[in-house]
């Protein structure tokens, strides 16, 4: 049953548009994350959601009950930011209590709370310390076991571990999950990173210029991307232009080479040009064998990456990049070969646009 | 290292000596009451005079009241500049420094003229009418200060991200003002408030004009009937404001948060 529900929520700024049609819904104990490049409106709609911007259209609904128009401070809706936003002049235990001595809970259910709170983010002996006194990582998990401490009924997060650096990022983002998935709270993810909703999410809303693009499970987005933008925003991806030759049968021309598609030409019609997506992984050098459709062309450059090679071969006026584990039997082919490479027909994406 | 050349400490000795021979020139001669000997008997004085005593504590409430109104009225303004109307913050600017702009002897007539005994608001008609006016004079007097340095203490704090943490965390508006932003601007505050105080303890045009007993009127009064006590008041005067000086920095210092107050 849906929990959390946005119905045609749009938002403008005088003529600009910064969300468009956001149309989404997200069931309760779901870890859904917003997707996409800086100035899509994932960050906006975000903040609709948590009352501080008000749509210029659509509803928003938890549990069926309308909050479009209902301040931010009545909501119940938890948030992280992505500058930590702890208070500067309270300590860890005092940030992590400020909820409930506003909800004007009582002392001791306040310290059990908060002593509950830093056990779960383990870092119980930091409770007198200062903001300053502690790491980022330190801080977002404070910010973290703040906007849990009153138990909210949703969970934001706004790019939470954009400010910290690699290694804390890793590991924040898996107790971040884990504790999702303890608590069971219906949470919404803020990224720009492909990784973070990848690894995280039970579901990706991928938007572009304030619209959704693709909203699915991660292991579809990255399988099936439906648009041109969302096979290049997530992962690499090839992607070239192909006639439809027969699409009945699925047949398509790329560059000459006559290949199958499995599936995506249901509403394309002959002699059309549409854009297909091929992931270099699922690309294999030397000719393929039953089933499988082949490409030819000239190797133009090897890169060794270690565990992986990446190989680069020229069509006719695209190139394709081809990544393949590396296997000391097997050394990569040389720059200037000519070669075939092979893929099965269900890897090959037929984008919805051109 | 970098050799300072004899003209820098030139400069600085010319500086020094002009602000500071007077200051000691002033100072010994308020030890000079008693002939032949050093003493500070034009400082006991001082003290021991009825009229230094209540027009010290008259200026000292005016100032504290004005300190509070001047709080009251400046933190929400620029609170609310910074974070919903960022675009007025020049012409609320504008509106804070006329008070320097605008001298203070013809800010006193305007106010004598506005609320005298036959206007709609005759506050200068009681004692109490009076005293309310020279306050609120003196909150206009001071705003260019308090504003500035509570406009400089917001800037320094994420005011937004600060005011939507609490928000979220289901605080309303006072709430959010009094225990997380009040709180981050504290030495902020304070630097307005201790010169705030530095200006009305000494004020004389306003307080004399509306004919109160005020520190101000009482040094001018003491300057021009006796020797040596004016020049005691002026070392003690100096004194007061060079330890809310002192105050602002030694406070500002010691905040928690100071160091980030991301």
């Amino acid at each position: 049953m849906t929990f959390l529900n946005l119905a045609g929520v749009q938002k403008s700024y005088g003529a600009n548009a910064v969300v468009r049609n956001f149309d989404l819904d997200v069931t309760r104990g779901e870890f859904v994350t917003f997707l996409g490049p800086s100035g899509c409106g994932k960050t906006t709609t975000l903040r609709m959601i948590a009352g501080f911007e008000t749509p210029s259209a659509g509803e928003i609904r938890i549990e069926g009950r309308d909050i479009t128009g209902l301040r931010a401070n009545k909501r119940n809706i938890g948030m992280v930011f992505q500058a930590y936003a702890l208070f500067p002049n309270m300590t860890v235990a005092d940030n992590v209590g400020f909820g409930l001595k506003v909800a004007g809970r009582a002392a001791p259910e306040i310290k059990s709370r908060v002593d509950e709170m830093l056990e779960m983010i383990k870092l119980p002996h930091l409770r007198d310390r200062y903001p300053y006194q502690l790491s980022g990582g330190q801080q977002q998990r404070v910010s973290l076991a703040r906007a849990l401490a009153p138990s909210p009924q949703i969970l934001l997060l706004d790019e939470p571990l954009s400010a910290l650096d690699a290694r804390i990022r890793v590991s924040l983002r898996e107790e971040i999950r884990a504790l999702q998935r303890k608590l069971g709270i219906t949470t919404i993810f803020v990224t720009h990173d492909q990784e973070e909703a990848l690894s995280m999410s039970d579901r990706i809303v991928v938007m572009n210029d304030g619209a959704i693009e693709q909203i699915g499970a991660p292991f579809e987005i990255y399988n099936l991307p439906r648009t041109r933008f969302v096979a290049s925003f997530i992962g690499t991806l090839n992607v070239l232009d192909a006639a439809v030759i027969d699409p009945k049968s699925g047949t398509i021309d790329i560059e000459g080479n006559k290949v199958f598609a499995a599936r995506g030409l249901e509403n394309a019609r002959a002699g059309e040009t549409r854009a297909v997506a091929l992931r270099p992984e699922a690309v294999r050098i030397g000719p393929g064998g039953e089933g499988r459709n082949t490409l030819e062309g000239v190797i133009e450059d090897v890169v060794f990456l270690g565990s992986v090679v990446r190989v680069r071969m020229r069509l006719k006026q695209n190139a394709l990049l081809i990544d393949t584990f590396n296997d000391s039997a097997a050394p990569p082919p040389s720059r200037g070969q000519s070669a075939q490479v092979n893929f099965s027909r269900n890897d090959l994406i037929v984008l919805a646009d051109r | 290292m970098k050799r300072s050349s004899p003209g820098a400490w030139l400069a600085i000795i010319l500086g020094v000596t002009y602000f500071l021979a007077p200051l000691i020139a002033t100072f010994e001669f308020s030890l000079r009451l008693k002939r032949g000997e050093y003493s500070f008997e034009a400082y006991r004085l001082v003290f021991e005079s009825g009229n230094f005593q209540s027009s010290f504590l008259y200026s000292t409430t005016v100032a504290l009241a004005t300190i509070v109104i001047g709080v009251a009225l400046a933190v929400p303004t620029a609170y609310w500049v910074q974070l919903r109307l960022p675009r007025l913050r020049g012409l609320v600017e504008f509106i804070t420094l006329l008070p320097l702009v605008i001298p203070a002897i013809v800010l006193v007539f305007g106010y004598i003229r506005l609320y005298d005994s036959s206007s709609v608001l005759p506050l200068t008609g009681s004692a109490f009418g009076t005293n309310i006016l020279l306050t609120l004079g003196y909150v206009g007097l001071a705003m260019p200060y308090m504003y500035r340095s509570v406009d400089t203490g917001l800037r320094a704090i994420d005011v937004r991200t600060l005011t939507e943490a609490a928000e979220s965390q289901g605080a309303n508006w006072p709430t959010i003002l009094l225990k997380v932003i009040l709180p981050n601007i504290r030495s902020a505050i304070l630097s307005g408030a201790f010169l705030t105080f530095a200006i009305v303890i000494g004020e004389f045009t306003f307080a004399s004009l509306l004919n109160r007993p005020a520190f101000g009127p009482y040094l001018q009064l003491i300057g021009a009937s006796r020797a040596y006590e004016p020049a005691a008041l002026a070392v003690m005067a100096f004194a007061i404001t060079w330890a809310c000086m002192g105050l602002i920095q030694l406070i500002g210092r010691g905040a928690p948060g100071a160091q980030d107050t991301r």
